[in-house]
């Protein structure tokens, strides 16, 4: 069906089209024709935000707690320059968002209009594709197409730029097409010659391991289940990366925790001394592999990916699989039943034999305190009080970020939003409103450190007017704390602009903002004082005052492999090498 | 093989991938690449190359298929075999990418380019400069009483060697086209 409509109507109606019910945007100048649309209508929500990063961001937490693509609308220049943190985030994430940015009208573009930016310019090395529209006749497939390349193969984030004359011109606007009608369409199969040759590989080997990442929850709920049922059925151990924290439940018996620079001992030792690692989604990222020419030296290596360039882009791999996730689990699953369904018992139990030595390390233990809170006690604390709700968790990024990542335990895929791969401190709290928003019923706690809470803290602002009640549980130490620690470690403990002074009285700036603040400092109260959050209905920010100089253990330090693992404090000093120094 | 499986990243079926693929030998390649003729579809593969740290010896582009909207790309790329992997996994990534070609692994293929070379000078110069190109096969496309604008194609080792020979002989500027290339035989 065709139809005559301006530029900004056929913005909303496409995002209705495409099933969109939730944007997050900030308007402008140049996105004016396009809120006005958005007035006139009810299918659509548009939640303001406090600067657009956080619009960004908010996307991001919808796409990566719903699986649907999350949508941005900035105006021109400084509003799409502002979006670029996010646009970026998403791109290293593979968290398909779509960005509308405004832009000046086609006929001053180039001539340094107010607030003009060359957008696709700007935003091409961090979008996955953008789109600068010239043709309102052209809007309506480009809009389409956008939803179509954000979620499909591997998924990413898009911007569409659209001038505002764009917006006013009148064109005809069409439905999505029916079916795939599109060339880019990657392939989702994986090649049934190696997968068999996988399927062998499990069947004989005598220490495998699962290594998964965020590709399994890209890949959908369907690509959790059969990933547990190939985990049963082979009774292989199995990590995750931080980004494929929930594909595989906590709870389950072969889960040996998160890998990685501050993942658990027995998971970096099983990857370490494995015979066969079997890479699902993941991308060996250097947060995961350490020293690459020590890494995982005596194994046979698959790695599943839907983007080939992942494939040998770090790490040579024996059998390389190009293909969606689910679809190849299914198939490897069909295999292995077919071939009748073969594990080497034996081995195995003596591999898990040893993963339990590993085990008994203890690796998350920590010295306990009754005066100060310890920001491990707190992550378990509130594990033990939330980890039964319908809880969603998101962070910023640093120390409370691998706590959480440690002591938190996750049940199901899409639970867990963290900025992985761009490591953007300023993340969480966004995030947490768009979870919100897709969630309305949910417990959605931003776990948060007060220097990466401070850093979009205007966003309390968004929480109050819609009425989330995003719950901020900041760890404050005072301190940059992974910074902090990394100069413990490498710089002689000279702490250059690691700590702030000045930090607001968060329970009062709570009270500012219209919203609840609580203050925890005893960790006998810790409890009561987590209820009490939970039980608030509406946004609060917890300040829980934690241990100032706790650093985050286990640790990997940068230049060393798997097996070199720092435990604690006694061991970590002159750790980290000439070499490993230069790496972050 | 079909570009398809290059652009998908299975590689692996070609013979020349026998070579051990993390060695650190640098190889010279000539990529074709063919994309739709679009705003800004060259700045994202310049970008790719850039962004990345990768390098480009030679590029040419212009549209090949004027219904079709579409363009060709070739590029001279050099890096180790995993380099050059990545190079035509990354550029299959490219939304406006169609087809990604390695001429220098999937068999035969032919390379010319293009050059025009101003050489002024006059006397015994003059006429060694007009015997040179003679030999090389190169045409004067623009004459005047002290110079010459020579026209040549050909490998861009031979344009090299025509040019080494026209410096003594009063070289004074060169304009190169880059390397076009296609693959010999029927597909």
């Amino acid at each position: 069906m065709t139809r005559q409509m301006t530029g900004a109507k056929m913005v909303v109606q496409a995002l209705r089209d495409q099933g969109v019910d939730t944007v997050f945007g900030y308007p402008g100048g140049a996105v004016l024709p396009i809120y006005d649309e958005i007035f006139q209508q009810n299918d659509i929500r548009h939640i303001l935000v406090r600067h657009e990063q956080g619009a960004v961001h908010a996307a991001e937490g919808y796409a990566r707690s719903t699986g649907k693509p999350g949508v941005a609308l900035v105006t021109s220049g400084p509003g799409a320059t502002n979006a670029v943190t996010g646009l970026t985030d998403a791109l290293l994430d593979s968290i398909p968002i779509v960005v509308l940015s405004g832009q000046v009208p086609t006929f001053m573009i180039g001539t340094d209009g107010f607030q003009e930016a060359d957008t696709v310019g700007i935003t091409r090395p961090c979008t996955k594709h953008n789109w600068l529209v010239k043709d309102t006749n052209a809007l309506p497939g480009i809009l389409h197409q956008a939803f179509h390349v954000a979620k499909t193969g591997r998924p990413g984030p898009v911007l569409i730029d659209i001038p505002k004359d764009v917006q006013f011109a009148s064109g005809t606007y069409a439905a999505p097409p029916k079916g795939s009608t599109y060339r880019y369409n990657p392939q989702v199969k994986g090649d049934m010659e190696e997968i068999t040759e996988l399927v062998a590989a499990l069947e004989t080997a005598k220490r495998p391991v699962f290594y998964t990442g965020g590709g399994v929850i890209n890949s959908g709920p369907a690509a959790s289940q059969l990933l547990r049922e190939l985990v049963e059925a082979t009774g292989a151990p199995i990590t995750s990366t931080l980004m494929g924290l929930g594909a595989y439940p906590a709870s389950g018996k072969n889960w040996l925790g998160m890998l990685g620079m501050h993942g658990l001992y027995e998971a970096n030792m099983a990857m370490h001394d494995c015979d066969l690692m079997i890479n699902i989604g993941a991308r060996f990222d250097d947060r995961i592999t350490g020293r690459i020419d020590a890494f995982s030296p005596n194994s046979k290596k698959a790695h599943i990916d839907i983007d080939p360039s992942s494939i040998n882009k770090v790490i040579p791999v024996d059998i390389p699989i190009v293909g969606d996730v689910a679809h190849v689990l299914e198939d490897i699953l069909k295999v292995w039943k077919a071939r009748g369904r073969k594990t080497n018992r034996e081995a195995l139990s003596k591999w898990w034999a040893k993963i339990e030595e590993w085990k008994k390390v203890d690796c998350l233990s920590y010295k306990r305190s009754e005066g100060t809170i310890k920001p491990q006690y707190a992550m378990e604390r509130l594990e033990a009080l939330t980890k039964d709700r319908d809880r969603y968790i998101t962070t910023e990024v640093g120390q409370h970020q691998m706590w959480a990542a440690q002591y938190l335990g996750f049940e199901a895929p899409n639970r867990w939003m963290t900025s992985g791969g761009l490591g953007t401190m300023g993340y969480g709290f966004p995030a947490s409103i768009g979870v919100q928003m897709a969630h309305p019923d949910a417990l959605v706690i931003n776990v948060a450190g007060e220097a990466s809470w401070l850093m979009n803290m205007q966003e309390m602002g968004t929480a109050v007017q819609f009425r989330l009640p995003v719950k901020q549980f900041i760890l404050n130490n005072e301190r940059l704390g992974m910074v902090r620690q990394w100069q413990e470690l490498l710089h002689g403990e000279r702490y250059s602009h690691s700590w702030s002074e000045a930090l607001p009285d968060f329970v009062k700036l709570a009270e500012a903002f219209g919203a609840k603040g609580i203050l925890c400092k005893d960790p006998a109260d810790l409890d009561d004082a987590i209820m009490e959050m939970i039980n608030h209905d509406g946004p609060v920010i917890f300040d829980c005052l934690v241990e100032k100089h706790e650093n985050c253990f286990p640790m990997i330090p940068s230049g060393e492999p798997h097996n070199k693992m720092l435990l604690g404090d006694a061991s970590t000093k002159d750790a980290i090498k000439e070499g490993g120094a230069v790496l972050v | 093989m079909n570009a398809l499986q290059i652009k998908k990243g299975s590689t692996k079926h070609s013979a020349y991938n026998l070579r051990p693929q993390f060695s650190d030998v640098q190889e010279t390649h000539t990529l074709a690449v063919l994309v739709d003729n679009e705003a800004g579809v060259l700045a994202r593969v310049i970008g790719l190359f850039s962004g990345r740290g990768y390098n480009i010896d030679s590029l040419t582009v212009a549209e090949v298929d004027h219904t079709g909207h579409l363009s060709r790309i070739t590029v001279v790329t050099r890096g180790t075999p995993q380099v050059i992997e990545q190079i035509k996994a990354q550029l299959g990534r490219i939304i406006p990418v169609h087809e990604v070609h390695d001429l220098t692994t999937e068999g035969p293929s032919v390379e010319r380019e293009l050059a025009l070379l101003k050489v002024s000078g006059d006397g015994d110069k003059r006429v060694e400069a007009l015997r040179l190109a003679d030999i090389f096969r190169a045409n004067v496309v623009d004459s005047t009483l002290s110079s010459f604008v020579f026209e040549i194609t050909g490998t861009p080792e031979k344009i090299d060697a025509f040019a080494d020979l026209m410096r003594p002989l009063g070289l004074v500027e060169m304009a190169r086209t880059g390397v076009a290339a296609l693959a010999r035989g029927i597909a």
